[in-house]
């Protein structure tokens, strides 16, 4: 195994569940299956994309991998060290190296400090630098994601959504680390912005050996960055390949529903691609279906789907699918 | 015409000087139009909006311009009646949900609370009537999910609710700010027909801002593109995609990573960035990103020209 073979990160069954009270439903205290027996490797200076529904765990996912949420069952590694059960004084030095920018940038931007404060705080806290060597990486960092000199001294309320974000990208990258887990970080940018973000996170990716996690709804973004992609259903992986080939053939009917409903610019009417539309009701996590937990959902169910549970095996070389009936690739 | 803009101009007092943020625009939206807005980050689209709403509580800020809604003028009004235009008649949606939520109560509770702001119906009614509205904006398990606070909420689930909010009162005029930006495609795809389906049934009018141009391109009638407070390019959806006309709309479309085929190394993104709005150039604000500049450029403010599809530059109008 060569150096970089050796995983940045990894999880091995990671679990992580919310027990919550109801008022308006009889049902007492329920338990929320956020995210489900995950195990995904990233491997360094690669780009994991994440993709998948709306509250099927992706957020959460990524506050477990930075620790920010305590993991309830399994494991995580980051660069072959186990961090499940680490102290805050524990992670200390691990917290430098793995940064996350986060999907909703007002409420991680205190609204009472100057933009400049805020990345430089981190510079405050982990970087052996003097004022002036603080400013002038704060003024860099700016220029890196494309906020102009004079918006050091504003306040986050000062700034447009998209200029917000950019802000919190500049705080992540302060310090160099290893791995940044990117939740939707350029949802709220223009395509011309979000392009030259997109352009940045490569450049730094060549640069500084950076390794990503990306998630995003924009799957025409997650084809670009990422090198390999994995689509989350219901707090599980469902599929796991390089990110091309999934997108040109997905084998999983989830996957398959949810590239072919992809908004395109499209000049021609008749270009309009064919939409794979899912009937069935969401199902909650509260109360995961049996079996496939898809299976309410899919158009290729069959009755080994309502009681079995497909675990995430190789459908081809480098090709993970969780589904009794994948597509052949 | 329901909503008519003439001549907006927003400026924000800060400690270095004046913020221009909207540099004179104007626009006119009909009954049971889609008008699609899009434009570079920091162009102005929120602030533009929030001015017709009403909404912008900065001390800081002056506005100046007309904006009348059938008829009416809104700049002035007192904030009571522009209250109770809002909710009844008007609806936004932010483009941050946690704007229009707070942390302590739970979503059930504030979505029954803004129906009975505008509604005679009882609680219980009320509550009904939030489970069909999350119901419709594809929550699993509505009555639940009643009960959760904003922060047990994943983000597109907070941002369905905050839609759940705004089409509560099957508003006139619908104004969305990046709505579906926290939703995967077929969440989206849902919340898009939710949209068309409120201009069906109730002729409502509907401002769309987002970046997202597949998104434009499938809903919107007509499409507005701003630039540094101004806006550069506006036309019918097939004009602006078919025949863009302005070098910063065609750079915006060039932006647009492709969804098959090859991947490019990197994607063609425009060089340089926006102007600070506290010194704008004399000339056109695009000029110094601008690969089609020329002397005139620099010598003044190319005006929106054409007619139903319009460009504010001096290059197309040349031509
Ligand atoms: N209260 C304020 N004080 C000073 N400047 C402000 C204030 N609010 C907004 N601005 C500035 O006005 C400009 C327009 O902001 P606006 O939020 O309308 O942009 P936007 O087009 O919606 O961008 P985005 O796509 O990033 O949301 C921005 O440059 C912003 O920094
Ligand atoms: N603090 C919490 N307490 C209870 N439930 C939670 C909490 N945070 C998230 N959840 C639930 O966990 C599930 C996964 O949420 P998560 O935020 O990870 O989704 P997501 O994939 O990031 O969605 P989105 O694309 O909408 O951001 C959702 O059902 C959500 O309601
Ligand atoms: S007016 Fe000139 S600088 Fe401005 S967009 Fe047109 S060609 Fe470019
Ligand atoms: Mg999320
Ligand atoms: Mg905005």
């Amino acid at each position: 195994m060569t150096g970089t073979d050796q995983p940045i990160l990894e999880t091995r069954a990671l679990s992580k569940r919310f027990s919550i009270g109801t008022r308006f439903s009889s049902e007492g205290r329920r338990v929320v299956h956020a995210v489900d027996n995950v195990s995904l490797t990233v491997r360094r200076g690669e780009t994991v994309g994440l993709v998948g529904e709306s509250g099927c765990g992706k957020s959460t996912l990524a506050r477990c991998l930075v620790r920010l949420y305590d993991i309830t069952d399994g494991q995580l590694l980051f660069d072959g060290d186990d961090i499940t059960a680490k102290s805050l004084a524990e992670l200390r030095p691990v917290r430098r190296r793995l940064q996350m920018v986060f999907q909703d940038p007002s409420a991680s931007l205190n609204p009472r400090r100057r933009v400049g404060d805020l990345v430089a705080e981190p510079l405050r806290v982990h970087a052996k630098l003097t004022s002036a060597g603080i400013r002038e990486r704060v003024a860099e960092l700016f220029d890196l994601v494309g906020l102009l000199p004079d918006h050091v001294g504003r306040y986050p309320h000062e700034f447009s959504g998209g200029q917000r974000q950019r802000v919190g990208i500049a705080r992540a990258i302060a310090l160099n680390p290893d791995l940044v887990v990117l939740d939707e970080p350029v949802s709220a940018l223009d395509v011309s912005v979000q392009a030259q973000i997109v352009n940045l996170l490569a450049d730094l990716q060549d640069k500084l050996k950076l390794t990503y996690i990306f998630i995003a709804h924009d799957l025409s973004v997650v084809r670009q960055v990422s090198t390999r992609i994995a689509v989350m259903y219901l707090g599980s992986i469902v599929e796991e390949g390089p990110s091309e080939e999934v997108f040109s053939a997905p084998a999983h009917p989830y996957s398959q529903a949810l590239i072919s409903a992809v908004p395109v610019v499209e000049t021609t009417p008749s270009g309009r691609r064919k939409r794979i539309i899912l009937s069935g009701d969401v199902p909650s996590p509260l109360k995961p279906p049996a079996g496939c937990r898809f299976h309410p959902r899919c158009p290729v169910a069959k009755d080994r789907c309502r009681t079995e549970r497909p675990a995430l095996v190789e459908h081809k070389s480098g090709r993970k699918v969780a589904c009794h009936f994948p597509a052949s690739v | 015409m329901m909503l008519s803009v003439r001549d907006l101009k927003v400026s924000f007092r800060t400690d270095d000087g004046l913020v221009r943020a909207i540099d004179g625009v104007s626009f006119d939206l009909e009954e049971g139009e889609i008008l699609g807005v899009v434009g570079e980050s920091g162009s102005g689209k929120t602030v533009s909006l929030l001015a017709v709403m009403g909404l912008i509580t900065d001390p800081n800020a002056v506005i100046e311009g007309s904006i009348r809604y059938k008829g009416r003028e809104l700049v002035g009004l007192p904030a009571r009646e522009l209250r109770r235009l809002r909710g009844n008649e008007i609806a936004m949606i932010f483009q941050d949900p946690m704007t229009a939520l707070t942390p302590v109560y739970t979503i059930g509770w504030q979505i029954a609370e803004q129906i009975q702001a505008h509604q005679r119906l009882s609680r219980s009614a009320a509550l009904d009537r939030v489970e069909e509205l999350l119901a419709e904006v594809n929550f699993p398990n509505p009555r639940e999910a009643m009960s959760r606070y904003p922060h047990q909420l994943s983000g597109g689930m907070r941002q369905r609710a905050v839609i759940a909010m705004a089409l509560s009162c099957n508003p006139a005029l619908l104004v969305a700010d990046e709505p579906t930006t926290a939703l995967d495609v077929t969440v989206q795809a849902g919340i898009l027909d939710l949209v068309r389906k409120l201009r069906a049934t109730h002729n409502s009018a509907v401002v769309f801002i987002t970046h997202d141009m597949g998104v434009v391109s499938e809903l919107a009638d007509r499409v507005m593109v701003m630039y540094a407070g101004r806006i550069v390019e506006r036309g019918s959806r097939s004009e602006l995609f078919n025949d863009p006309s302005h070098p910063y709309t065609r750079a915006l479309l060039g932006s647009i990573p492709p969804l098959t085929g090859d991947k490019p190394r990197r994607l063609p993104a425009i060089p340089g960035s926006p102007p600070s709005l506290l010194r704008l150039p004399k000339g056109c604000a695009f000029g110094p990103r601008c690969p089609a500049r020329y002397e005139p450029c620099d010598a003044g403010k190319p005006d929106l020209a054409g007619g139903s599809h319009a460009a504010a530059c001096f290059r197309v109008a040349q031509a």
